[in-house]
C-alpha cells in the first residue's frame, strides 16, 4: 500500500504535493501565531482563509491580475482583523466567539456574494493564476529540485514568511514588544509599550497572512472560486501553532507534517480506489489529533493570551 | 534645599471607582533626595494614589507638579520622561524574558537587537547596587529579592529619578530586607528620591524623612519621621490607639495530637520539598514554622490539610492515621482546621458571597445542607453570626468576597475553620499584607483558640511575629527541621543561623 514511498518518481510527486498542500497552513499558522504571540486568540484563521480566497478571486476576475487579486485578498485580512481587533479588544468581546462569528460570516458572506459578482458562480471562473517560477539549475536537482525549486512565487513567499516572523519576534525590538504584550501586557505598559496598538497592528498583519493562504488556493491551484473551499485548514493552522509551541519554525514543520499527510491520503486514495475514499481522507485529521495528544507535553502558550487588556482593571 | 522646588506635589487628587472613592482630596508634597513614605492601612488609597501619580490613572481632579511645574501624565511613558518610576508590589516584569530583555523592554532604540552593550551596562549598573545579577537568566528563575533589584535597575535605567516602591518589603526573607534598605539609603545619596508605599511602621520609622499617613482615602497627617513616635503613627494610620503586645500567657500544653513522622512529599515541580521531616504539635501550644521562603513551608501546610500526597512518612491526628482521608474528611473527622498561604486563591472563593465562603467547607451536610438540598436562610444566619463574632467589615453577608479588603477575607476564613472547634489548626502566613489592626485580631483569636486547647502549627516568614505569638519554635530548611526551641529562648541570631541551615553552637 506504501510502496509509493520508495519509488522516487513518486516520492517526488508526493513530496511536491506535501509541500503544496502545506503552503495555505503556512499562511494561517504564521498569521495566528503572531496574533497569539500578541495575546489575541485568532480562531477566524478558517473564515480568514475563505475571505482571502474570495478577495483573490474578486480581484483577478475584475482587473484580470493575480497581482490585483492578491492585493484585494489582503485587503479583505485586514478589514476581517480589524473586526477581530474592534471586537475581541477594544471592546473585549469573548475572543474565540469572535473568531466563530467571523467564520460563519465569511462563510454566508463569500458564499453569497460569489453569485451576486461571478456570472455562472465561483466554480465556472478561470483565472488568471501564478504559474511556477523555475529556479535555474537547483531545479534540476532530482527529487529535491522538483520539490523546492520549481514552485510558484506565493510558495516562495510563504517559505520567506516563516523566517521573516521568527527573525520579527526573537530578533527584534518589535518582536520583543509583541512578546511582552502577549505574554504579560501590564508589565508591557508599565514600560512604555503600546499594548493596544501592538495588538491590532498583529492581528491585522496576521490575518491578512491567513487571507494570503486563501489567495495561494484561488490563484496557483484551482484558480476559481468555490463555497467553504477552506475546508477546515484554518483549523489545522490552530492545531499547527499548538503542536509547534508557538515557535514559528516548529509550527512550519507542523504545518509541513500535516501537509504530507495530506498528499499521503490524497495518493492513498488514488492507488486504492476499492477503499472508501472518507477512510483516507479523514487521515490528516485524525494525525492532527493524535500530534496534539502525544506530543503536547508542556506546552506554554503566551499566558495572556484570549485575555483582553484593562489597565484600571482592579 | 527649603527654596528648591519639591520633586512631587499634588493638589487636591480625587479617584473614584463608581460611587467609591478611593483618593478624596489628597495633597502630598515629596521633597527633592528624600525618602518619602505613604503609610496606611491596606484600602487606605495608596496604592491607587501612586497608581494616579504613574500615569496608570486618570484622576477625576486635582493638579499634579514635578519640580513646580504642573503636568498631566496620561500613561506610564509620560510618567517616565518625567523621571518618575515604579516599582509594583507584583513585579511588572515579564517571566519568560531574561533579565536583559525585561530591562530594555519598550525602550527605543535599533531595531535588530543587539544587547551586548545593555549587558554590560546592566552589570555595571547592578554592581553599583551592590549586587551580581546575570543579564541573561530567565527572569522566574531568580529569587525574589533578585527580581526585584531587576526592577529597580529597569527604573534607573530608564534615569528615573523618583522612584515609587509600593509595599517592597512585602515579599522579602528578612534577610534580604535589611540589603534592602542598604541599597535604598544608597539610592538617596546618589541624588535619587524615593517614595516608599507601606503599611510596615517599622520601615517607616528606620528608613523615611518624612511620612504621610493615609485613612479611607484621604490624608491625615503629614508629618517629619524623627518628631514622630510608631505609636502616634499607628493611632493616626487606624484611627484609634492599637496595643502593639498581645498577652501570651504561659500555654497549658497537654498531650501530641498532631504528629508528623518522617514524612517527606515534592513540590509541584516534582522536586523533593519534604525530606522526612518529624514534628508533634501538642494541645494548647502554638509550634511556629521559622525558615526562609521555599524551604518546605508550603508544602508541610499542604500535607497536613490534606491537598498534597505524601511520598513516605506517617501524619496521625488525635492518633488516628490521616492517609486516605481527603481535605474535607480532615477538617469534619479529624478536626484538621486550615488557613492556607495564598487566602485568595485557596482559602476564598473570590466571585462568592460573604455567606457562601463562611460555609465553604461544609455547604454539602447539616445543617446548611438536607439531601441535598441547600438551607440558604440557615447559611445566611450563620454568616450574620460569624461576621459579627468575627468583626468582618462589609455591607451585609451578600457581599463578593472579592470586595473585601484582606484583612477582611482572612476573618472570613478564621471564622470558617475555627468555628466548629477542631483539633488541629494549620496556619500559613496568616498575617501577609495585613494591616496592623487585623494582625492584631488574627493574633489574639490564635491565642485564645490555642489556650481552648487546639494544637496550632502556625508558619510565618515574620519572625517577629512568630516569636510574640508562638509556645514553640521549630526552624525548618530544605524540608527538614532543623532545630526545635522555646519560643522564650529564641534570638533572630540563633534562628537566622539555623534558617541558613548552620549548626547553632
Amino acid at each position: 500500500m506504501f510502496e509509493f514511498l520508495i519509488n522516487p518518481a513518486q516520492l517526488a510527486d508526493v513530496l511536491s504535493t506535501a509541500l503544496r498542500l502545506s503552503i495555505p497552513l503556512i499562511f494561517a499558522a504564521m498569521g495566528g501565531l503572531l496574533c497569539e504571540r500578541a495575546g489575541v486568540f485568532n480562531i477566524a484563521l478558517e473564515g480568514q482563509i475563505l475571505f482571502g480566497a474570495f478577495g483573490a478571486a474578486v480581484g483577478a476576475y475584475y482587473f484580470g491580475s493575480p497581482y490585483a487579486g492578491l492585493l484585494v485578498a489582503i485587503g479583505f485580512g485586514m478589514l476581517s482583523g480589524l473586526l477581530l481587533a474592534i471586537l475581541g479588544i477594544s471592546l473585549r468581546v469573548n475572543q474565540i466567539v469572535v473568531g466563530i462569528a467571523i467564520i460563519l460570516f465569511a462563510t454566508g458572506f463569500t458564499s453569497f456574494m460569489s453569485r451576486l459578482l461571478f456570472p455562472g458562480g465561483g466554480n465556472s471562473l478561470t483565472l488568471d493564476g501564478f504559474g511556477p517560477i523555475n529556479i535555474p539549475i537547483l531545479s534540476d536537482i532530482p527529487i529535491v529540485g522538483k520539490v523546492l525549486f520549481a514552485q510558484n512565487g506565493l510558495v516562495y513567499g510563504a517559505l520567506l514568511l516563516v523566517l521573516a516572523i521568527n527573525f520579527l519576534l526573537f530578533r527584534t525590538r518589535a518582536g520583543m514588544s509583541i512578546r511582552a504584550v502577549g505574554e504579560t501586557p501590564s508589565a508591557a505598559d508599565a514600560a512604555g509599550i503600546h499594548v493596544f496598538r501592538t495588538r491590532y497592528a498583529c492581528v491585522i498583519t496576521g490575518s491578512a497572512m491567513a487571507a494570503l493562504g486563501g489567495a495561494y488556493l484561488v490563484l496557483t491551484q484551482v484558480l476559481l472560486f468555490s463555497d467553504k473551499m477552506s475546508a477546515g485548514k484554518g483549523f489545522i493552522a490552530l492545531a499547527a501553532i499548538v503542536l509547534g509551541r508557538w515557535q514559528p519554525k516548529l509550527a512550519f514543520m507542523a504545518c509541513l507534517l500535516f501537509g504530507f499527510f495530506d498528499a499521503v491520503q490524497l495518493r492513498l486514495q488514488f492507488n486504492n480506489p476499492e477503499i472508501p475514499f472518507q477512510v483516507f481522507a479523514a487521515l490528516p485529521y485524525l494525525v492532527s489529533i493524535l500530534a496534539l495528544v502525544g506530543l503536547m507535553g508542556r506546552a506554554n502558550p503566551p499566558s495572556s493570551i484570549g485575555r483582553p487588556y484593562d489597565r484600571e482593571m482592579r | 534645599m527649603t527654596n528648591a522646588p519639591d520633586r512631587l506635589a499634588l493638589e487636591g487628587i480625587v479617584k473614584r471607582f463608581g460611587a467609591f472613592r478611593a483618593n478624596d482630596d489628597v495633597n502630598l508634597k515629596i521633597a527633592d533626595q528624600s525618602i518619602h513614605a505613604i503609610l496606611g492601612e491596606n484600602g487606605a488609597g495608596k496604592s491607587t494614589l501612586m497608581n494616579v501619580i504613574y500615569g496608570l490613572y486618570t484622576p477625576d481632579a486635582g493638579r499634579i507638579l514635578s519640580r513646580g511645574k504642573e503636568v498631566t501624565i496620561g500613561d506610564p511613558r509620560e510618567a517616565m520622561a518625567l523621571g518618575i518610576g515604579m516599582v509594583h508590589q507584583h513585579f511588572k516584569q515579564v517571566n519568560t524574558m531574561s533579565v536583559v530583555e525585561n530591562v530594555v523592554l519598550g525602550l527605543p532604540g535599533r531595531q535588530i537587537l543587539d544587547l551586548d552593550e545593555d549587558r554590560r551596562r546592566i552589570e555595571t549598573m547592578a554592581a553599583e547596587l551592590g549586587s551580581e545579577i546575570d543579564p541573561d537568566q530567565l527572569m522566574s528563575t531568580l529569587p525574589i529579592g533578585t527580581q526585584q533589584r531587576v526592577e529597580i535597575l529597569k527604573m534607573l535605567y530608564r534615569e528615573a529619578d523618583l522612584l515609587i516602591l509600593d509595599e517592597p518589603t512585602s515579599v522579602l526573607t528578612p534577610n534580604e530586607i535589611e540589603s534592602f534598605f542598604k541599597l535604598l539609603s544608597r539610592l538617596r545619596e546618589s541624588g535619587r528620591t524615593i517614595l516608599l508605599i507601606t503599611h510596615k511602621l517599622d520601615e517607616v520609622m528606620d528608613l523615611s524623612d518624612r511620612v504621610t499617613v493615609m485613612r479611607q482615602g484621604r490624608v491625615e497627617a503629614e508629618l517629619e519621621t524623627s518628631a514622630t513616635t510608631p505609636k502616634e503613627l499607628a493611632r493616626v494610620m487606624v484611627g484609634r490607639d492599637v496595643v502593639f503586645d498581645v498577652p501570651h500567657t504561659p500555654p497549658k500544653v497537654g498531650a501530641p495530637v498532631l504528629e508528623l513522622d518522617r514524612i517527606s512529599a515534592v513540590d509541584d515541580r516534582g522536586v523533593s520539598a519534604l525530606d522526612e521531616l518529624s514534628l508533634s504539635v501538642r494541645e494548647g501550644e502554638i509550634l511556629g514554622i521559622v525558615g526562609i521562603d521555599g524551604n518546605g513551608q508550603r508544602e508541610l501546610a499542604e500535607t497536613v490539610a490534606g491537598l498534597r500526597n505524601l511520598t513516605s512518612g506517617k501524619i496521625t491526628v488525635s492518633g488516628r492515621d490521616a492517609e486516605g482521608y481527603d481535605p474535607a474528611e480532615r477538617k469534619h473527622k479529624l478536626g484538621v482546621g486550615y488557613v492556607p498561604e495564598d487566602r485568595q486563591k485557596v482559602g476564598l472563593d473570590l466571585d462568592s458571597d460573604v455567606s457562601l465562603n463562611m460555609v465553604l467547607r461544609g455547604f454539602r451536610e447539616r445543617p446548611f445542607a438536607i439531601r441535598g438540598w441547600m438551607d440558604y436562610a440557615r447559611i445566611r444566619s450563620h454568616a450574620e453570626d460569624l461576621a459579627k463574632r468575627y468583626d468582618v467589615r462589609m455591607q451585609g453577608v451578600s457581599q463578593i468576597a472579592r470586595d473585601l479588603s484582606g484583612g477582611n477575607q482572612q476573618k472570613i476564613i478564621l471564622a470558617r475553620e475555627i468555628e466548629d472547634n477542631p483539633r488541629v489548626l494549620v496556619v500559613s502566613q496568616p498575617t501577609k499584607g495585613l494591616d496592623v489592626g487585623a494582625i492584631e485580631f488574627v493574633q489574639r483569636t490564635l491565642l485564645s483558640q490555642r489556650d481552648r486547647g487546639d494544637a496550632i502549627l502556625y508558619i510565618s516568614s515574620e519572625l517577629e511575629e512568630l516569636l510574640l505569638v508562638a509556645d514553640r519554635l521549630a526552624v525548618i530548611f530544605k524540608g527538614r527541621i532543623v532545630g526545635e526551641l522555646p519560643a522564650s529562648e529564641a534570638t533572630s541570631e540563633k534562628l537566622g543561623l539555623l534558617m541558613t541551615g548552620k549548626e547553632v553552637a
